[in-house]
């Protein structure tokens, strides 16, 4: 079956593979497709088709759009070239987004895997109530973005809470409402550096998501073998030169998993901004999602939505499209 | 196996046929089941003229909004017991959700009966621009409502000379409510004009409290208070002429606006971003912060959420230099085109559009009637004062709520606004909205 699956591929994409002797190529008419196939075959095709429509027939129709000159409540299909594009890459808000995404989406992943990694390392020392620390991290996992950001919102709420015991001691951090750029310098319309605000909404997301790497990292640790680390220690390696030359090494593939995983994630976030910060003054956490949303829903200009939309499925491509790549290499 | 597949390869098949011929079907049934909204169609098939359904879409699924309408729905079903209501209100802050769902379907020919809409240029620019709305001119006059009607807000809802929907009620969007409490122990008294205003801020600062509430974390609060100073410094009729882009965004009364608008956020809280009207409103009546400019909404809210009396806790006054004016939020309803039934749907603008329905709608919704001959004793002391106003001031459309500018233009003030609050640039939010005016 795996090797059928492999000459499968190869049919559909016989140029990527050079290197195959051609007298492979030759064999395949010969072969006939079995029952099973055509089973699997009629199961998928469904679902295939399904996906064709609205998946891809969709995102090519949005393509469309964001070429179109639609932004009324009348649609006007007329092509308009790159206009809806220039016009965002022009505006001072969709500036502002891409700068609050690129910060995000490196704290955001950054410390999900640093976390994740720690807190698997820390769970992995086989201490007592394991299970117990490894539900505690994982629940907020449990909870939807919104149920997050409206938590976080109060939490972080410069006037209340524990900010208000935090003022006893003089420190008075105005979280998401600061409006401060770190480090910032003039590029195009606006001040590029980390939005102060942004850290907020990325506690609130690592909050959330490190359960995640967590229970990712942990799988990965039990998959090593401890034979591994015995030999390690017989040769004198110390406990740290283990996890660095030896455990770390091998938790690498999950590492490029969490990072796609998370930076689809951060990359398309909209529901925890919405509940949490909205835009933000000065939109400071503003995100390309929020603005697709509100520039098509309440502006009407559905051509600019769709190209904000394209631009973030090329953003998430960036990411995504090397690993599949990359995948289907190891897998071949 | 070979059996297997080939049942398998039937059942795909009947699959694909089911789901072509049932969409086939519902192509060709589309004009019959665009007519009373699509879900709820067969009553109104099989029934065959004489009965049929309304579908009413609105955002008011609010505590005291979502009572008015019931009540309207009500007074409507006990006079056409034969016609059937379907409330298709959609839930969601100022209509955001509703909104989307309604461009969809009209989009796809599948409009409701009839629909919520803001009176001016969400209704004008939106949908009557569009060419989606049916005039009603002749309807109007058969109800003899062309003088129970102010003019202006006939005006308002009206384009090219035809009229295409019917207030429902009034909203006032340049009133400050303060607490009075805060004003009393700081001896302060309502200010009129903008200096007053100012004087009235430092002291409050002074004494340590917030002159002005602020819940900007959508952005229209904020902008509803620039707006208000607009029309303080243009005056009404220079201010519709700004909307009607007869003066320009550079004018020097709309720069000394802009000025007044940055002295103005010198006093507001701190964590205007953090909060929303309501957040804001709270400070307010904690005592916290003194004032706030905000719709009469905001007066349910002072009375029923937070329990404080009117007159006695907090008070309200017209936002300074806009005494005689009357910042107008209407919600009224149309007759979309393509709907069957328009004369059932004509049954309940006529209920809508009456005295007894605006009467049984707005003392619920806490909003005053659109009428002019509306039975004041049903309305609360708030509701009486503003009847009043409503009846001798200068009535203007509010930006922030759709009436004055296309939606387009609404969200790129809304996005200059909130660029301002932390900037402070005049310049940058000048230009901006004069780049904006091409969508005016």
């Amino acid at each position: 079956m795996a090797e059928q699956a492999v000459d499968r591929q190869e049919q559909e994409y016989p140029e990527s593979r050079p290197q195959q002797p051609a007298a492979q190529k030759e064999k395949k008419p010969k072969k006939k497709i079995s029952g099973d196939q055509w089973v699997a075959v009629g199961f998928l095709a469904p679902s295939f088709i399904l996906v064709l429509i609205f998946v891809y027939g969709f995102i090519g129709w949005t393509g469309w759009v964001s070429v179109s000159n639609w932004n009324t409540l009348v649609p006007d299909f007329s092509f308009a070239g790159l206009k809806n594009y220039i016009y965002l890459f022009n505006d001072y808000r969709f500036q502002a987004d891409l700068r609050n995404t690129v910060f995000f989406t490196i704290l955001f992943i950054g410390l999900v895997i640093v976390m994740g990694l720690g807190l698997s390392i820390l769970i992995d020392q086989k201490l007592r109530g394991e299970s117990l620390f490894r539900n505690i991290f994982l629940f907020p996992m449990a909870l939807s973005f919104v149920v997050t950001g409206v938590v976080w919102q109060w939490l972080l709420n410069p006037s209340t809470g524990y900010n208000q015991f935090l003022a006893l001691f003089g420190i008075q951090p105005k979280w998401y409402t600061d409006t401060n750029i770190l480090a910032g310098f003039e590029w195009g319309s606006i001040e590029f550096g980390l939005p102060v605000a942004i850290i907020a909404v990325v506690i609130a997301a690592v909050w959330q998501m490190t359960g995640f790497s967590l229970a990712m990292y942990l799988a990965g640790l039990r998959g090593i073998p401890d034979e591994l680390r015995e030999a390690a220690r017989m040769d004198g390696a110390s406990e740290f030169q283990i996890y660095k030359k030896v455990i770390l090494p091998m938790l690498m593939p999950i590492t490029v998993s969490v990072i796609i995983i998370m930076a689809h994630i951060s990359l398309k976030i909209f529901d925890l901004i919405y509940a949490m910060t909205g835009s933000g003054a000065n939109f400071v956490t503003d995100v390309p999602g929020v603005y697709m949303f509100e520039t098509t829903f309440r502006g009407n200009y559905y051509a600019n939505g769709a190209a904000i939309a394209i631009i973030m499925l090329l953003l998430v491509a960036v990411f995504i499209v090397p690993y599949l790549l990359a995948n289907r290499r190891s897998d071949g | 196996m070979k059996k297997l597949f080939g049942i398998l390869l039937l059942m795909v098949m009947a699959l694909v046929i089911a789901a072509c011929s049932s969409d086939s079907s519902s192509d060709g049934g589309e004009d019959a089941d665009a007519s009373d909204g699509g879900d709820s169609g067969e009553s109104a098939e099989s029934g065959g003229g004489g009965e049929g359904t309304v579908e009413i879409f609105s955002w008011w699924t609010g505590a005291g909004e979502e009572d008015g309408l019931l009540a309207l729905i009500d007074l409507f079903e006990q006079e056409h017991p034969d016609i059937t209501v379907d409330n298709a209100a959609v839930a969601g802050g100022a209509g955001t959700n509703a909104k989307a769902v309604l461009a969809t379907r009209m989009q796809g020919d599948d409009p409701p009966s009839t629909f919520q809409v803001h009176g001016g240029a969400e209704l004008n620019e939106g949908w009557v621009a569009a060419d989606k709305m049916e005039p009603l001119n002749d309807f109007y006059e058969e109800q003899g409502w062309m003088d129970k009607f102010p003019q202006d807000l006939i005006d308002m809802v009206s384009k090219d000379g035809n009229i295409y929907s019917v207030p429902v009620n009034i909203h006032r969007g340049n009133v400050v409510f303060y607490n009075k409490q805060v004003f009393e122990d700081n001896g302060l008294e309502v200010p009129t004009s903008y200096d007053e205003f100012i004087e009235v801020a430092d002291q409050l600062q002074d004494a340590g409290v917030t002159p002005l509430a602020l819940g900007d974390k959508e952005a229209w609060t904020a902008t509803q208070i620039f707006e208000n100073i607009l029309l303080g410094e243009l005056g009404p009729d220079d201010y519709k002429s700004l909307w009607a882009g007869d003066i320009p965004f550079d004018d020097d009364r709309v720069v000394a606006a802009a000025e007044k608008f940055k002295t103005i956020l010198g006093y507001v809280n701190e964590d205007h971003a953090s909060r929303n009207w309501q957040d804001a409103a709270q400070l307010v009546g904690d005592g916290e912060a003194a004032m706030i400019n905000m719709g009469d909404w905001a007066k349910g809210y002072f009375s029923n959420d937070l329990d404080l009396e009117t007159n006695k806790d907090f008070g309200y006054f017209a936002f300074p230099e806009t005494d005689g004016d009357f910042m107008v939020i209407t919600d009224t309803f149309g007759l979309p085109k393509g709907v069957e039934n328009p004369d059932e749907v004509k049954e309940f603008l006529s209920v809508l559009g009456s005295k007894e329905g605006q009467d049984a709608f707005n003392p619920l919704k806490g909003s005053i009637p659109a009428r002019v001959d509306a039975d004041e004793s049903k309305y609360d002391e708030y509701g009486k004062d503003a009847m009043a106003d409503f009846n001798e001031s200068n009535l203007t459309p509010s930006l922030a709520h759709g009436s004055a500018a296309a939606e387009g233009f609404v969200t790129k003030a809304n996005q200059a606004v909130n660029i301002f609050v932390t900037q402070l640039d005049v310049d940058n939010l000048i230009n901006t909205l004069k780049n904006a005016a091409s969508e005016l």
